[in-house]
């Protein structure tokens, strides 16, 4: 049963990111987005992650995604233009679409053979698994990485100073 | 019957995710879509510890999903600042429209 879930999520992943990133809309790239968050979410549950899994659906598809849709809906720009003019020919002409092609491809290659070097390992089953719930997951949050912690507090501060003096309108 | 997922399985789910972030950032013109294929790359990154920690049955690699989505958020709110003020001064959000070093 577990088989025919895992192949059911990944479809709808591998197919909804790439439909995120072949639209020409951002907002149906930013919809889109959110199912392959959710099948991933999924994904998190089937790995016994549920803890993950929760925070996947809230963070991301919650806050994260829902700032995306602020950002698309308030510049309203529905399409990507087209490229024009000198800028068109140095970066975004076929030439260069087509080295953005090759290196991906590349990348492609590169990963699948790194990856043909593993044996297929089968996953533990859940029933010897250490218990992955919030408690363990918060007790070493607040003891064995209690500096990372903090130091993320730190790093929300200062984006959101970055961010609200970045967008700021600049007095005329 | 479907075969069974191995630790193999999950990780060539998150490379073809990550592969497919990558090619967006590399073949697309529009900024707010690069910032979309970034967090697809980031994810399939997060599919990568959570199923390393099933593997080697501990909650560490947890715990960095958790980070790594704290680090998405910050750079989803300055990144889409700057797009917002980017967009500003050429309204357009093709990356071609900001070669210049100084305006």
């Amino acid at each position: 049963m577990d088989a025919l879930y895992f192949w059911i999520l990944a479809t709808i992943t591998v197919v909804a990111s790439v439909l995120v990133v072949g639209q020409r809309n951002p907002m149906h790239s930013v919809v889109l987005l959110i199912v392959s968050f959710c099948a991933l979410s999924g994904l998190y549950v089937l790995l016994g992650a549920q803890f993950v899994a929760a925070i996947q659906i809230i963070i991301y598809a919650g806050a994260i995604m829902v700032l995306f849709l602020f950002v698309v809906m308030l510049l309203n720009v529905p399409t990507e233009d087209p490229p024009t003019g000198y800028h068109a020919r140095l970066f975004g002409g076929a030439g260069p679409r087509r080295v953005g092609a090759v290196l991906s491809l590349l990348f492609v290659v590169q990963l699948a053979w790194a990856l043909r070097q593993i044996q297929g390992a089968p996953l533990p089953s859940r029933a010897v698994q250490p218990s992955s719930d919030v408690e363990t997951i918060g007790l070493k949050l607040f003891t064995d990485y209690a500096f990372a912690f903090e130091a993320t507090s730190v790093l929300i501060l200062v984006a959101m100073v970055g961010a609200i003096v970045l967008a700021k309108k600049e007095k005329a | 019957m479907l075969p069974e997922p191995t630790f193999n399985s999950y990780l060539m789910l998150s490379a073809v995710l990550f592969s497919i972030g990558t090619a967006g950032v590399f073949l697309r013109r529009n900024l707010i879509t690069i910032l979309l294929s970034v967090e697809v790359m980031l994810n399939a990154v997060n599919l990568t510890f959570v199923a390393a920690d099933r593997y080697y049955g501990s909650v560490d690699g947890q715990i960095v999903v958790f980070f790594v989505m704290t680090v998405a958020a910050a750079e989803a709110a300055v990144g889409l600042a700057i797009i917002i003020s980017l967009f500003r001064h050429r309204e357009s959000l093709s990356p071609d429209a900001f070669t210049s070093l100084k305006w």
